[in-house]
């Protein structure tokens, strides 16, 4: 009852936020600055990071998002609150870097700090709160993604941030980058495609002989339990003496060490999401409407073609979304064992101490994951949908 | 639990105990990985010295992750801290694209190389499964039993410790077991940042590009995995089935 509500309401989740922007505002620094790319830095804050009259806005604008997340009850001016803070601290670390840099000096690093990370954790949890108070379709969740990725796009390729350290980093290797990026992809998605192939049969044949199902799924759930690192390893002694004794797999480029345990390795951890999602999905199908294909002389073929899998679908689809995003993730510590992706960025960095490099190898997977996520939610909330429209 | 499962949950146990107490015992079969007379055994380091700092920190940042998470879940569940259980949720899904590495990796240049970022790594990516499955068990207690639980005279407090838990702990379990199992797998990377534990195996197999080493490092650890992922898995039935039967006394 809207009229019984204090006028002055103040909000136990802004005031959180609100506090936070606080700390991160007044008490911590904006920006490290490191003489060069491996020596400890020192923190500046945010009012001797940026030009006078560019801290005095961006100050401003922050602390007006603080009090709308305190004050501000409709999700739809909190989310625009955040989208402003967001809009201003982007830019503002950026030339931020410029700013503190100094002139011709190309050994200066200057990355973004403590405060800077709790700003933005601050505004995406408001923007966060207010994109699931708003409870978005598919459609609008999509829209929001594209509208943040290109947001982020417009700032990389504008030159904004070429004064950042992570940006450094990445001039000094942006060949290797994409090349890391393509191979990343392979082993995330080339093994959920063969996961996919083997699995869906495997989970139609568990469906129909039940006698299968235990064993499939026991021996899956064995593989899922085996540490990522530790399932590398186990996979390197056998692949290993396969390139030494047999001359094709060795002239396919499998080697014990390399890129092939790890496609064989998340391929094996894809299989139990996409083999038991698969059953799941098959086995809701309600009898009476199978009965009720077979009643209309569908055959075996079309009533699973016609009926059952796009039923099953949705299900289906969340197994294959467990798979990207867990997938995406793992494929990072491929590196470890010379098959690339990101993960090599990530153990350099841990190896030099440069936590920038560290960065430029889970920034872009991270950010992959979560784009992942959002697409295939949306996805399967446009099936499921689909599959509501048939009945 | 059939007399076959038992001798083989067993027989692996016993093998895991005796080949990292003496695993020069099993030099014969790592023999022939290893090549240009490299030693077929880790000699860096007792394995059993390894074995036990490996379960100590996934055991320490296990209680850790949850004593906070089982704690937020309850405090987002009850009426004060309900604005948060909405973010909450959408907060477990982002975590959860995070992947475990990174969060180790950004924890070493905070806190420096050791034990640390792999107990900080452990215990962030530990919450997650954890506060989930807390939040899961406790907002699928029937409304109706707990109108039951109020109209017994029971207050809030009471409802939650004797009705609201006890109902969750299965669900919750399973959080704790899942987190185990990646807390098992991250502290072996943990190795790539100094902390003592299995994965120093693994990584000196590859640094030294001896397969042996890269092998019995791999197959501790996932027998390791298994074993407790089972074990955990066996207390989970139970707790359920306690469950099971408190509901039938009632009833």
């Amino acid at each position: 009852m809207p009229t019984l509500r204090p006028t002055l309401h103040l909000d136990r989740l802004g005031s959180v936020i609100a506090g936070l922007i606080g700390l991160a505002l007044f008490a911590s620094p904006f920006v490290t600055y490191r003489a060069n790319r491996i020596v400890s830095g020192e923190g500046r804050l945010l009012v001797d990071a940026l030009p006078p009259a560019g801290a005095l806005i961006t100050v401003v604008v922050v602390l007006g998002v603080a009090f709308c997340a305190a004050l501000a009850r409709k999700p739809l001016a909190r989310l625009a609150a955040a989208s402003l803070g967001l809009c201003v601290i982007f830019p503002a670390i950026g030339i931020s870097a410029g700013f503190v840099t100094p002139a011709g000096n190309t050994f200066a690093r200057v990355s973004p700090a403590i405060g800077f990370w709790l700003l933005a954790l601050a505004f995406a949890l408001l923007a966060a709160d207010a994109l699931t108070r708003l409870r978005l379709g598919p459609w609008g969740r999509l829209g929001a993604l594209s509208v943040a990725a290109g947001a982020l796009a417009l700032l990389l390729v504008s030159g904004a941030w070429n004064d950042l350290s992570l940006m450094k980093e990445y001039a000094n290797r942006a060949e290797t980058f994409w090349r890391e990026a393509r191979q990343h992809l392979w082993l995330a998605l080339g093994s959920m495609l063969a996961a996919c192939l083997v699995g869906l049969p495997l989970g139609l044949a568990s469906h129909r002989v039940p006698a299968l199902r235990a064993a499939i799924l026991n021996g899956l759930g064995i593989v899922q339990t085996i540490p990522s690192i530790a399932l590398f390893g186990i996979l390197i002694a056998p692949l290993g003496f396969l390139a030494a004794n047999v001359p094709l797999a060795a002239a396919l480029g499998i080697r014990g060490i390399g890129a092939a345990p790890a496609f064989i390795a998340l391929f094996l951890y894809s299989l139990l999401p996409v083999v038991a999602n698969t059953m799941a999905g098959l086995s809701q199908v309600p009898a009476d409407v199978i009965e009720a294909a077979r009643g209309m002389g569908l055959s075996r073929r079309q009533r699973l073609v016609q009926i059952e899998l796009p039923l099953a679908l949705p299900v289906i689809l969340a197994g294959i979304r467990i798979v990207l995003v867990q997938n995406l993730g793992l494929a990072t510590i491929a590196a470890l064992i010379g098959g690339g992706g990101f993960g090599t960025f990530v153990f350099q960095g841990i190896g030099q101490t440069a936590i920038d490099l560290v960065l430029l190898g889970a920034i872009p997977t991270v950010a992959l994951s979560f784009a992942a996520a959002i697409i295939l939610d949306a996805i399967i909330d446009l099936t499921r949908r689909g599959a509501h429209d048939r009945d | 639990m059939s007399a076959r499962a038992v001798i083989l949950r067993v027989a692996a146990l016993l093998l895991l105990v005796v080949f990292v107490t003496a695993p020069q015992l099993f030099a014969f079969a790592f023999a022939p990985l290893a090549a240009n007379n490299a030693p077929a055994i880790y000699n860096q380091g007792s394995l059993l010295a390894l074995t036990l700092s490996h379960l100590r920190i996934v055991f320490l940042a296990t209680c850790a992750s949850t004593a906070l998470a089982v704690a937020l879940g309850i405090f987002v569940t009850r009426p004060k801290g309900r604005e948060f259980l909405p973010l909450s949720r959408s907060l477990v899904n982002i975590g959860q694209t995070f992947p475990p590495i990174a969060v180790l990796a950004i924890a070493v240049p905070l806190v420096g190389f050791g034990e640390k970022p792999t107990f900080i790594a452990l215990f962030l990516y530990g919450l997650l499964p954890i506060f989930e499955n807390t939040l899961a068990g406790l907002t699928e207690v029937s409304p109706q039993t707990l109108e039951a639980a109020r109209g017994m005279g029971m207050n809030a407090r009471q409802r939650l410790w004797q009705v609201e838990l006890p109902l969750a702990l299965p669900v919750i379990l399973a959080g704790i077991r899942l987190s185990v199992i990646i807390s098992l797998g991250t502290a072996t990377i943990g190795s790539t940042v100094a902390a003592k534990g299995l994965g120093e195996v693994i990584i000196a197999g590859l640094q030294s590009n001896n397969i042996a080493f890269i092998l019995q490092g791999g197959l501790v650890v996932a027998l390791l995995a298994v074993l407790i992922h089972d074990g955990l898995g066996l207390t989970e039935r139970m707790a359920a089935r306690k469950l099971g039967r408190f509901v039938d006394e009632t009833a």
